[in-house]
């Protein structure tokens, strides 16, 4: 079961386990600031796969940077990378040459998780062959479902629109394909009425 | 009484010896219209009168997707069955009319693979046939590995390598040659899925070595209709129509609840679709519990049964049907 306790939802919404070793030819790793804690956690019980596991680490949005304790397992290799989206070209690159066998990890915010899996999807993998299991912020990554702009780290509700600036309401509506929540116009019907926003995802 | 549409009255336009087992035949409408429109994979239930006793039986598409002028299927002569084989290959002739369901696909390409490993035992080639001319079509990359008993039994062989070239593999038992499954799976790129056509113990062997070298469950398919199996008759009651059956040694349980009157959900009729599901009641005894569907869970608690393929031993069975 997972380790963060979640609110009740629409059964939709993505829930996530906690990491196990699978059986396979090799091992990736994608994680997020304290979704290293999750990797140290199954790596230093699983001592066999280190010299076929190839981690990819980005530090939290929050600050929480322990690439320190992911290079000291002494995986085979270690990359770590400022954000996602500099960290994508070689998610795709690693999917793009590895081989039927490949087992696929990822740990720390829904938002990289969610564009761990879109990624192992693309590379025609099924949803279910990433294994995930959540660690630290739940702030959410949302799409703006009006200008499609994708604002990240969102921790009130309801927000504005880093794209357009619409009051958007985030919904527990989560796109799988866009590894995002939706946002949606507050006061389309009522322009102005905004409600206080209140801090809803730590 | 299957879902969905209704059923194709049909008339046999081709009946052709393909080797000493197997016959292929062709079916075009009675009325001259198009055949549906199907996708590689699927399968047509065609139903016969021998001799008074009515045969259901699934049998995989093999003739082009895209062809809608016609269906053809590929029927392997079974003396050790119940007679629907030896009834397609004895007694159907060409300009006899029969009647098939609307194609079923149970399955299908997973549209979303980067590449298609294809694993035929034997008669398990057909469905493969048609996804091959659908990938083919698609531009989508494939590789057959097809087990054949001898040169003589291996169906379509030729055909398929004059099509498709290097892509088509083919091992023959006689000589010793056997799938290096191993190799084949653990040399596949990322994002390939494996489709498995054939004997049990192929389909098994396929899946187990899959799971052992990480391969997900999901990119894992394989189809497998199962002939209902005879056994001793039994008697079954039928709740909500009130009934009591005798299922025959020969007979499936629901050909008995057919052959009583009653309407049934059904669709493949081979224990892999799931439709025929049905609520046990009361159940003193063992279920023979046949099908794909059902999880062992399910199973276990024999709470439900899939009359297509299952069967009962013991003193009472009640269903809800």
């Amino acid at each position: 079961m997972t380790k963060t306790e979640f609110e009740p939802a629409i059964p939709s919404r993505p829930s996530y386990g906690v990491l196990s070793p699978g059986i396979g030819s090799a091992h990736l790793f994608v994680a997020d600031g304290e979704g290293a804690d999750a990797v140290c956690d199954l790596l230093s019980a699983a001592d066999g796969l280190k010299a076929a596991s190839h981690i990819i680490y980005v530090p939290g949005a929050n600050g929480c940077d322990k690439s320190t304790a992911l290079q000291a397992l002494g995986v085979a290799q270690f990359h770590r990378s400022p954000s996602f989206a500099a960290a994508l070209p070689r998610l795709t690159k690693v999917l793009a040459d590895a081989h039927m066998g490949l087992q696929i990890y990822t740990a720390g915010t829904e938002g990289l998780m969610a564009q761990v899996a879109a990624a192992a999807q693309a590379a025609g993998l099924p949803y279910e062959a990433v294994q995930m299991e959540h660690r630290g912020s739940l702030a959410r990554r949302v799409q703006c479902v009006h200008c499609k702009g994708v604002t990240e780290n969102v921790t009130l509700d309801p927000f504005q629109c880093s794209h357009c600036g619409l009051s958007l309401f985030v919904r527990d509506h989560f796109s799988r394909r866009l590894a995002a929540f939706q946002g949606v116009c507050i006061d389309a019907e009522d322009p102005g009425q905004i409600p206080a926003s209140v801090e809803r995802f730590k | 009484m299957s879902v969905g549409a209704p059923k194709i009255p049909v008339v046999v336009a081709e009946v052709v010896a393909v080797n000493d087992l197997i016959k292929r035949f062709r079916f075009v409408r009675r009325d001259g219209g198009a055949m549906p429109v199907f996708s590689g994979g699927a399968h047509v239930v065609v139903e016969m009168d021998d001799h008074g006793t009515r045969r259901m039986n699934p049998y995989s598409l093999m003739s082009h997707p895209a062809d809608s002028a016609g269906f053809e299927i590929s029927v392997r002569r079974d003396e050790a069955g119940r007679g629907g084989s030896l009834y397609m290959h004895n007694h159907v002739r060409v300009g006899m009319e029969m009647v098939l369901s609307q194609p079923v696909n149970l399955f299908p390409l997973d549209a979303r693979a980067k590449k298609h490993l294809l694993i035929a035992g034997g008669i398990g080639i057909t469905p493969f046939v048609a996804q091959m001319a659908q990938l083919q079509a698609m531009g989508g990359r494939f590789e057959l590995h097809y087990s054949v008993r001898s040169p003589a039994l291996g169906a379509y062989v030729d055909r398929l390598r004059d099509h498709y070239g290097p892509r088509v593999h083919v091992y023959h038992d006689e000589f010793g040659e056997k799938i290096d499954l191993a190799t084949l799976l653990k040399s596949q790129p990322l994002g390939t899925h494996v489709y498995v056509c054939g004997p049990k113990g192929m389909i098994a062997w396929v899946h187990a070595t899959a799971r052992a070298m990480g391969w997900p469950d999901r990119a894992v398919h394989s189809e497998e209709f199962l002939a209902p199996p005879v056994g001793q008759a039994f008697e079954v009651q039928l709740a909500a129509s009130g009934k009591s059956i005798t299922v025959q040694p020969n007979q499936s349980l629901l050909e008995a609840i057919e052959a009583a009157g009653i309407e049934a959900p059904y669709l493949c009729r081979g224990g892999a679709c799931g439709q025929c599901e049905t609520d046990v009641l009361r159940c003193d005894g063992i279920i023979e519990h046949n099908d794909h569907w059902l999880t062992d869970d399910q199973k276990a608690s024999n709470t439900k049964i899939m009359p297509c393929v299952s069967r009962f031993r013991g003193a009472a069975l009640i269903l809800d049907r």
